[in-house]
């Protein structure tokens, strides 16, 4: 059975390879003729003002919260959508009884304006 | 035994990767091409004729070109994050089938590297889910404004819509019971396709199928009059192609998902049994991969075209798409489906 | 050699290389990459054992989702000079160390307990990995705890918010 993913690690492999390939490519090829303006980091033309790495708002890190969150319903998802029709009715009101309760906390959130950009 | 079956495996991944490859070359001059016919001009027409060789040309010169990483880059995560992009990208492709199996002088052969994997579809969403890290990287690793911004806000949006394109899938699998997509494909054979059962899940999984590709209008990312290059300014040469090559592998990939999840795959409706081909000959195994790949660049089409045609959305109406339009609309889809599957399959 | 003990040495030896680096490196965007790359190995033992749905939702939930929020974290607290954060004080140090070995021991305890049974997977092992059957058995003999997690979800949901809306306001 493992066997049948061996062609999914020699795909993985295949891309890593492809990729480093290309890089290295770009380090070999390709004059090397660097000057101090070159090697800045570019800003529109000026001389780089303070460094890049900021602090950012804390809404990024809220969706991506509410993204795990959400992720583990999806995931719960599949084994009952692939077993839906043996299932039957039965199931079907487990996963909507699962799905009304997590709505709620959607709706929570969204009256909360967690999930408001301005 | 084994040390045949691993070779067979590793040619078929080559032959994979150098088909896609061959067809990101073209997609990039079908882009071209479609954007001056759209605006009216003429497009890329100086290298070979009509440009058919531009793309190539355009390999030959970013592999020539000097390889600049900024001083304040973080060198190591700056080379590593095209080779995330570009591995998840082709990664993908082992799971892809392109057509059902040929049976050449008593071997049965797989059209697809690992058509038959149980767990395709999950392979599939976990690694576009990892995908984001190549971007996040690229973006962080530059340590520029624009790149830092643009790698942020594209991680941010990606996340959003898997959600959507997670749930969207959802009524296909209650209809076809695996997550095969062999199996998936089968089940939509003689016209059976899952687009006319599931047209409100195709279009949420080809909407936030744009939006995790980073393509107009969802394309913040890189949003040029804002960001400038987004998380890919401060790329150069053969380290931006490998970039830009990952975008492109992703459309074809993402069309040949669609036309397997909805499109019926390989089907060819009625035409295999009128002209009486059998299960396993060449004839109807070139008819399949050739009906599967039309399928799939008539969407690269369409993704190309929607590019071409709707102008930018801005930041926070993307994130009230995903969140507040999308996924409740993705929810209400599947109730319906299962409501829809009970009343009418038993 | 046989190849499932090939690839399980592989993803083993993987799983504690990137582990190791995980806790070794300073950068933290370094530690969290290690760490996903653990993930993957981890999902490469998983499959090992036949676990395929689960070998898949590793990557999906842990590498795909709540890696991505750490990065998200590490990018945006932006804790610049690494040096300033090194423990002054030993004792965390100590007790790591001390969990470590007790977990050592434990591991070495287990496989002697087992000097030949661990290497046989139970013969169902090929059918109880599918996602076909755990979700016959999630909908029917673990339904309660299923839809116990859905309250925990929400509890996290609000939580999250909650702790959040502090800052947003």
């Amino acid at each position: 059975m493992l066997v049948h993913y061996l062609p999914l690690i020699i795909m993985i492999a295949i891309g890593a390879i492809f990729g480093l390939t290309n890089i290295i490519m770009a380090e070999i090829l390709g004059p090397k003729r660097s000057t101090r303006a070159k090697l800045s980091t570019y800003e529109s033309g000026m001389e780089p003002v303070k460094s890049a790495r900021e602090r950012f708002t804390v809404k990024f890190y809220l969706v991506a919260m509410m993204f795990i969150l959400f992720d583990i319903e999806v995931v719960f998802m599949y084994p009952w959508a692939v077993q839906f029709k043996s299932l039957g009715m039965y199931g079907f009101t487990a996963m909507i009884l699962f799905m009304v309760l997590l709505f709620s906390g959607y709706l929570y959130v969204v009256k909360k304006g967690a999930l408001k950009w301005d | 035994m084994e040390w045949t079956k691993l070779l067979i495996w590793v040619a078929k991944g080559a032959i994979l990767v150098n088909a896609m490859l061959v067809s990101a070359a073209y997609m990039v001059l079908a882009e071209r091409k479609i954007a001056a016919w759209m605006q009216n001009r003429v497009g890329p027409n100086r290298v070979g004729p009509w440009g058919l060789f531009q793309s190539f040309a355009d390999v030959i010169k970013l592999n020539l070109k000097e390889d600049i990483v900024p001083a304040a880059a973080h060198y190591q995560f700056h080379a590593l994050a095209p080779i995330i992009a570009i591995g998840v990208a082709i990664t993908l492709y082992a799971v892809i089938p392109f057509g059902d199996y040929v049976i050449i002088g008593g071997h049965t052969i797989q059209l697809g590297m690992a058509p038959n994997m149980n767990i395709a579809l999950l392979v599939i969403l976990a690694m576009t889910s990892v995908a984001v890290y190549g971007i996040t990287l690229a973006g962080w690793s530059s340590n520029s404004k624009y790149s830092l911004l643009g790698g942020l806000r594209s991680a941010a949006q990606m996340i959003s819509y898997e959600l959507s394109m997670g749930l969207s899938v959802v009524g296909v699998l209650m209809l076809s019971s695996s997550l095969n997509l062999s199996t998936i494909i089968r089940s939509q054979a003689d016209l059976q396709w899952n687009l006319f059962y599931q047209p409100i899940g195709f279009l949420l999984f080809f909407i936030s199928s744009l939006a995790e590709l980073n393509r107009a209008p969802f394309d913040l990312p890189e949003a040029e009059p804002e960001l400038v290059g987004g998380y890919h300014t401060e790329y150069t040469g053969m380290k931006f192609g490998t970039l830009y090559l990952a975008e492109y592998a992703n459309i074809l990939s993402a069309s040949a998902l669609m036309t397997a999840l909805f499109l019926g795959g390989w089907d060819v409706p009625f035409l295999p049994k009128l002209l009486g081909l059998q299960p396993g000959s060449i004839e109807l195994a070139l008819l399949q991969v050739g009906s599967f790949l039309t399928k799939s660049f008539a969407l690269v089409f369409v993704v190309i075209w929607v590019r071409w045609s709707l102008p930018r959305f801005r930041y926070d109406q993307l994130m009230t798409l995903g969140w507040k339009i999308l996924l409740p609309i993705a929810m209400a889809n599947i109730a319906l489906t299962g409501i829809g599957i009970l009343l009418f399959k038993h | 050699m046989d190849m499932h003990v090939l690839l399980f040495a592989l993803f083993a030896v993987g799983a504690v290389a990137s582990a190791v680096l995980t806790v070794t490196r300073r950068n933290p965007v370094a530690s969290a990459m290690s760490l996903v790359a653990h993930f993957f190995m981890l999902s490469g033992l998983y499959l090992t054992l036949e676990a395929q749905f689960v070998a898949a939702v590793q990557v999906l939930v842990y590498a795909g989702a709540i890696m991505v929020l750490v990065v998200f974290v590490v990018m945006l607290l932006n804790l610049g000079n690494e040096h300033r954060l090194q423990e002054r004080s030993s004792l965390r140090s100590v007790m790591g160390t001390l969990i470590a070995a007790l977990f050592a021991v434990q591991v070495i305890i287990t496989l002697l307990a087992h000097p030949t049974g661990m290497n046989a997977m139970s013969p169902q092992a090929l059918t109880i990995g599918t996602t076909e059957s755990i979700g016959q058995t999630l909908f029917t003999t673990y339904l309660f705890p299923f839809e116990a997690v859905s309250l925990l979800l929400l509890a996290a949901l609000i939580g999250s918010v909650i702790l959040a809306k502090r800052h947003v306001k």
